[in-house]
């Protein structure tokens, strides 16, 4: 997982409310057998008109985009996380997200900023025109018109962002933990290491 | 002394390699089984990263999701490809995945094969006591024989796959007791709707059901799974049935089960994991048995469930307006009129099958209900599905095969089949479907399918009569 600290570039000014995952990667998309190239499934129904914001030349590739509350509500799926991925997003900027998304997003690698109303409203003026800075470390997002926002992340969730860590590679630090809950269980339970007759 | 506890507590603190300061725990796993569907980014993610899988032997893969039911292999035996591009790269994802990464596969067209949840206990891969994940909300299945066991998502898939762990918040405990005898035509499909629709579906939220009582005691293992496998639908994390002597006679023998000594110490260990007297839930409900009737969802929550002797219900019966809106948008979909009997209700499909209700008792109970009858001519759809292939050599061997073409209805491969409009098994747009599934959600039999649960005997009874029928009025 690439990690995150300073992401500049234009933003997507988006903006809608209770966004669901449906629109961010529609059902038909599921069936794929690969992470990669969902990117083209990703907003697909609202991508159907030409005039659709994420194909304009100056928002393609864009990093980050700017979303209304409640982004990622509606059905667990991942692949909502792996599309905005592939579509190049690392920063999603927005009131709220619901928990289920936001926390696919930081499994991915990718940071849902949180910020109140009033600042989307201004960041969507800007993204018009110029581009964003957010810088993870410093927890702000910052224009070129001076123009300063500061977010709350969990800690935690803030480490393994900068450092590009995936949850895989923090549970392998407690791979001697692990390996002794495998040798009690082969000793006291050993019916549990299954075996064909 | 020891603090007294639940079953769900000693299986959880049997499981804990690691507490963090939040109290999230790593916990082991034990059995992961992997399907098609929800697998093939999990393998391609430890792929990228250069991962290999922890524990192949504590894993098991079989097809089930999207393969179709109908014939596998053609009259010389060679196997028949499958029609949908999408599916048919998913099976050969797994196909190639298994073998690729050590782990043992169960090939769609072997005896074995059959759904993940019927196939687990079958096999005696699926043990009392331990942990179990899936990728499919319904593992909760196997809380019938006292696993903890749960749906994850494909990331947390790929995380079991590369270390053996997940890391889990402890849940909270509740109870549902059920007391006494059940009345004729009451089958464990019956009790588990009936506490769906007592609790609410989101009733069990956050906490994992222990069922208890003497009514789930008399359980057969096949029912306890259909209990728990609906869990789930109560809105709870996992289920849990205490393993006893009913649990070992149905476990002893099978392929993966302990042998010898082992058996000895296995016994004794599940033994040891009931609940100890004195030990508190954070919540219990009791449900009288002889409160449960033949019951049937007439909505699109698993909650929406009345007696087959019941009326679909007007929304301002419901006190919170929010269910109010949600009751007049489920009866619009659904098509129902408030005050309409269950019973006028007229049915155009029949699925006896999924993880829920597809081992052999469930056909032993449908079969007994048309043998000797016929489905309606209203009925144009009618398919019996197997969970497993040894479920359906069974099936056979006693003779229910027959008695289901003979009542004319169809009896397919084994299979997830119209559990969810995944493979080429769906339900019509505006059309019903008495189903014995699981879900009744918009759109899960296939876009605009309207479905009612309920059990295989009232499956079998509506297939006779053509509508929602009392199967109480059918059998003697
Ligand atoms: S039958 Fe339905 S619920 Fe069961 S495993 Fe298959 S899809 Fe999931």
């Amino acid at each position: 997982m690439a990690p995150i600290e300073k992401i500049e570039g234009r933003a997507i000014p988006f903006g809608l409310k209770n966004v669901d995952t449906d629109v961010i990667i529609p059902a038909k998309w599921l069936k794929t057998i690969s992470r990669e190239g969902l990117g083209k499934g990703a907003f697909e129904t609202l991508r159907a008109d030409p005039n659709n914001l994420f194909d304009q030349p100056e928002y393609r590739q864009a990093p980050i985009l700017i979303a209304g509350d409640n982004f990622g509500c509606g059905s667990s799926r991942e692949h909502a996380a792996w599309a905005l991925g592939d579509l190049g997003i690392r920063v999603v900027i927005a009131p709220s997200y619901s928990d289920i998304f936001s926390g696919n997003a930081v499994k991915n690698g990718i940071l849902p900023v949180v910020l109140p109303q009033s600042a989307i409203d201004r960041l969507m003026e800007v993204a018009a025109t110029d581009p964003i800075h957010v810088d993870l470390d410093t927890q702000t997002v910052t224009t070129p018109f001076q123009d300063r926002f500061t977010f709350e992340i969990d800690p935690f969730r803030k480490m393994c962002l900068l450092n590009g860590l995936d949850e895989i590679s923090l549970t392998e630090k407690s791979d001697a933990a692990i390996a002794a809950h495998e040798q009690m269980i082969a000793k006291t339970q050993p019916w549990l290491t299954p075996t064909l007759a | 002394m020891t603090r007294p506890r639940t079953l769900y507590e000693k299986i959880w603190d049997a499981h804990v390699v690691e507490q963090r300061s939040d109290g999230t725990c790593l916990i082991f796993i034990d059995r992961h089984l992997v399907h098609e569907v929800t697998s093939p980014q999990a393998f391609a993610g430890l792929r990228a990263s250069g991962r290999t899988v922890r524990r192949p032997d504590l894993t098991l893969a079989v097809p089930d999701h999207n393969l179709p039911t109908t014939a596998r292999k053609d009259a010389a035996g060679n196997r028949l490809p499958i029609a949908d591009v999408e599916s048919a790269a998913q099976l050969a994802a797994l196909e190639t995945n298994a073998p690729d990464f050590g782990i043992r596969y169960i090939d769609a067209t072997a005896a074995e094969q059959g759904i993940v949840h019927v196939v687990g206990p079958e096999q005696g891969f699926s043990l009392p006591g331990t942990t179990i994940v899936c990728g499919d909300s319904h593992t909760a299945c196997h809380g019938g024989i006292g696993a903890l066991a749960f749906g994850i998502g494909t990331s947390e898939v790929e995380h079991v796959l590369a270390t053996q762990t997940l890391l889990l918040q402890p849940a909270k405990t509740m109870e549902v007791r059920v007391e006494g005898e059940v009345g004729p035509g009451v089958t464990a499909k019956d009790i588990i709707l009936h506490i769906t629709g007592t609790i609410g579906a989101a009733g069990g939220t956050g906490h994992v059901i222990e069922y208890t009582g003497s009514t789930i005691r008399a359980l057969s293992v096949e029912g306890r799974l259909t209990v728990s496998n609906m869990a789930i639908e109560g809105g709870a994390r996992a289920g849990l049935i205490a393993p006893d002597t009913t649990t070992f006679a149905y476990l002893k023998g099978r392929p993966y089960a302990p042998k010898g000594a082992d058996w000895d110490a296995a016994i004794a260990y599940w033994t040891s994991l009931a609940t100890d007297p004195g030990a508190t839930y954070d919540k219990t409900v009791v449900i009288d048995a002889a409160e449960i009737a033949p019951s049937v969802t007439w909505g699109t929550s698993p909650e929406d469930v009345v007696p087959i002797t019941g009326t679909v219900p007007a929304p301002d019966s419901f006190a919170d307006p929010s269910k109010q809106a949600a009751v007049a948008k489920s009866l619009a979909y659904m098509g129902l009129e408030p005050g309409t009997r269950m019973q006028d209700v007229p049915i155009e499909n029949i699925f006896i099958g999924s993880c829920t209700n597809s081992r052999i008792e469930d056909l032993r109970a449908a079969a007994a209900v048309l043998k000797g009858r016929h489905k309606a001519a209203n009925v144009k759809w009618a398919i019996v599905v197997p969970g497993s292939g040894l479920v359906k050599a069974q099936a056979e061997a006693e003779g229910l095969d027959r008695i289901f073409t003979d009542a004319g209805l169809e009896w397919r491969e084994p299979g997830c089949s119209a559990c969810l409009g995944m493979n080429p098994d769906k339900v019509p747009a505006g059309e019903r479907c008495a189903s014995t599934s699981n879900r009744n959600f918009v759109g899960r039999q296939g876009p605009g399918s309207r479905t009612h649960l309920v059990s295989p005997a009232m499956a079998a009874a509506a297939a006779v009569t053509g509508r929602l029928t009392d199967v109480r009025e059918l059998i003697d």
